[in-house]
């Protein structure tokens, strides 16, 4: 049973402790195609829940990526900047963004869990 | 990662049941329902066109004939180029200009003869055009729309091996010449152009044959279908201009760094839309040109990115740009000052409010490898 949350903008967040990791979803990686840049945030940045944090982007457009949790960033994933199309191969995994240190955990509770996206996927189709 | 529908109901190609058969993504552009890429995707598919061969299916272009003694006279009447001095079986490509010298279209002009043009013109204007050519030449030449006819693009440095299984007559034709051969045992009318920086070819071909002729061309070896997505970062870093993006009623051919569209005659002559302003920028220089420029990093910095000076001020703005899978990282195109437009003069893109290092460069980006015999 995986313990990732999902928004509905398609970003991903593992936790573990107070630390979460962010990504984003398999779904959005195939919508997205061919991702050739990426731009993640600094450690020590505090970012919003919402707030957009970093950048994807395929060969036609670009797009942002938002924080689904309030928090301080600890690492943004360097193999990504630099083989953007890690993304594509494993965007629930190697490929997360970044890191951050949670500031306000309950808002975990807004996010869907892996059932919910799956239905709220559904809706798209 | 929405994409915004209209109303209107989409028209479909010819060839839309092979597209959705082939798994491609479609998408509207320019009133049809259009192949945007295939499984393999943008990336995979650009590449391959520049290793390979690549089919591409180009039928929301409009095609157009123009027929009497009079259709080359009156035809310069409308653009800069020479048509006059156009051999018979070549290939031209060209410019509608308004009064004001700005561009209405981007179009090939074909010659089939002294008194049979063939025109090919961007699917999101063609209507526009044709009402244009009505207005101005109507009742002096014989005008047509061809609506009947799919446009098929294949293009590589594989296309030629592609075309020698299906079309021998076709590989001994130059770049830019027409003719009319038969591909797969199936009457067409082809150039040797494109709009890849590739060589290959341009096929017009009846739309009953259409999908018989992509499903041979497809069967050639070493030949994939490609969607408009990689058609559209193959043109940039091919240089070429995309009417809408990098060119339109704004800017005048000698600003779009395309003036040798003009041959020495008509631009001493002149009669054309805008003659005398685009006669003065070719004596005087333009305000603005559009350049190629390069960004020193990796993003990729997308059309109306702001460019500035390296104080700040603003100069103008990115007209098309993005990631050039051949050039391995970003390419851009875009419109600057005159005294700005020196290859190597530095410049910032302001992406995401961050002012990024970047520099004027010369295109194309990727060579053009056409067959020039």
């Amino acid at each position: 049973m995986s313990s990732k949350r999902f928004t509905k903008d398609h970003e991903w967040i593992d936790v573990e402790g107070d630390i979460g990791t962010v990504g984003i979803s398999d779904y959005a990686q195939h919508a997205l195609g061919d991702v050739v840049f990426v731009e993640v945030p600094e450690a020590g940045r505090e970012i919003a829940k919402g707030a957009e944090a970093a950048v994807v982007e395929s060969v036609k457009a670009a797009s942002e990526v938002y924080s689904p949790v309030s928090g301080t960033v600890t690492a943004g994933n360097a193999a990504i900047v630099d083989q953007p199309g890690l993304v594509n191969e494993a965007a629930e995994g190697a490929a997360w963004f970044f890191k951050l240190k949670l500031a306000n955990p309950a808002e975990l509770n807004d996010l869907m869990d892996q059932a919910a996206y799956d239905a709220y996927l559904k809706t798209l189709e | 990662m929405s994409e915004s529908h209209s109303d209107t109901p989409l028209l479909t190609v010819p060839l839309d049941a092979l597209h959705r058969e082939l798994g491609a993504k479609m998408v509207p552009f320019a009133g049809y329902a259009m192949p945007v890429q295939y499984p393999a995707g943008v990336l995979a598919e650009h590449l391959h066109t520049r290793s390979g061969a690549a089919l591409f299916d180009v039928s929301h272009m409009g095609q157009a004939e123009i027929k009497g003694a009079k259709a080359v006279e009156l035809l310069e009447t409308l653009v800069p180029g020479d048509v006059r001095a156009l051999g018979i079986g070549k290939t031209r490509y060209s410019v509608f200009t308004n009064d004001q010298g700005g561009i209405l279209d981007d179009l090939m002009i074909s010659k089939l003869a002294d008194d049979h043009l063939f025109l090919v013109i961007n699917a999101a204007c063609k209507h526009a055009d044709f009402a244009h050519l009505v207005k101005h030449l109507g009742g002096k030449v014989e005008l047509s729309m061809i609506e009947n006819r799919s446009l098929l693009a294949l293009q590589g440095p594989g296309a030629a091996a592609a075309m020698a299984v299906l079309s021998p007559e076709a590989v001994s034709m130059t770049f830019m010449t027409i003719a009319e051969i038969t591909v797969a045992g199936i009457k067409c009318l082809a150039t040797r152009s494109g709009y890849t920086g590739e060589d290959g070819w341009e096929i017009s071909v009846a739309n009953a044959d259409a999908e018989a002729l992509a499903r041979a061309i497809l069967g050639a070896p070493g030949v994939k279908p490609a969607g408009l997505g990689a058609r559209d970062s193959l043109r940039l870093e091919a240089g070429l201009c995309l009417y809408g993006s990098d060119i339109d009623t704004e800017t005048t051919p000698v600003q779009a760094n395309i003036s040798w569209i003009m041959s020495k005659r008509r631009r001493a002559e002149g009669g054309f839309p805008g003659a005398a302003v685009i006669q003065k920028q070719l004596a005087e220089g333009a305000p603005t040109l559009r350049v190629g420029i390069q960004p020193d990093g990796k993003a990729p910095a997308r059309a109306h990115t702001e460019i500035t000076d390296e104080a700040g001020n603003r100069l103008g703005e990115i007209c098309s740009g993005g990631f050039g899978p051949s050039a391995g990282g970003p390419v851009a195109m875009g419109y600057v000052p005159a005294a700005f437009a020196a290859i190597g003069t530095r410049l910032k893109l302001v992406v995401r409010g961050k002012a990024m290092d970047a520099h004027v460069c010369a295109l194309p980006f990727v060579p053009h490898r056409y067959f020039k015999g």
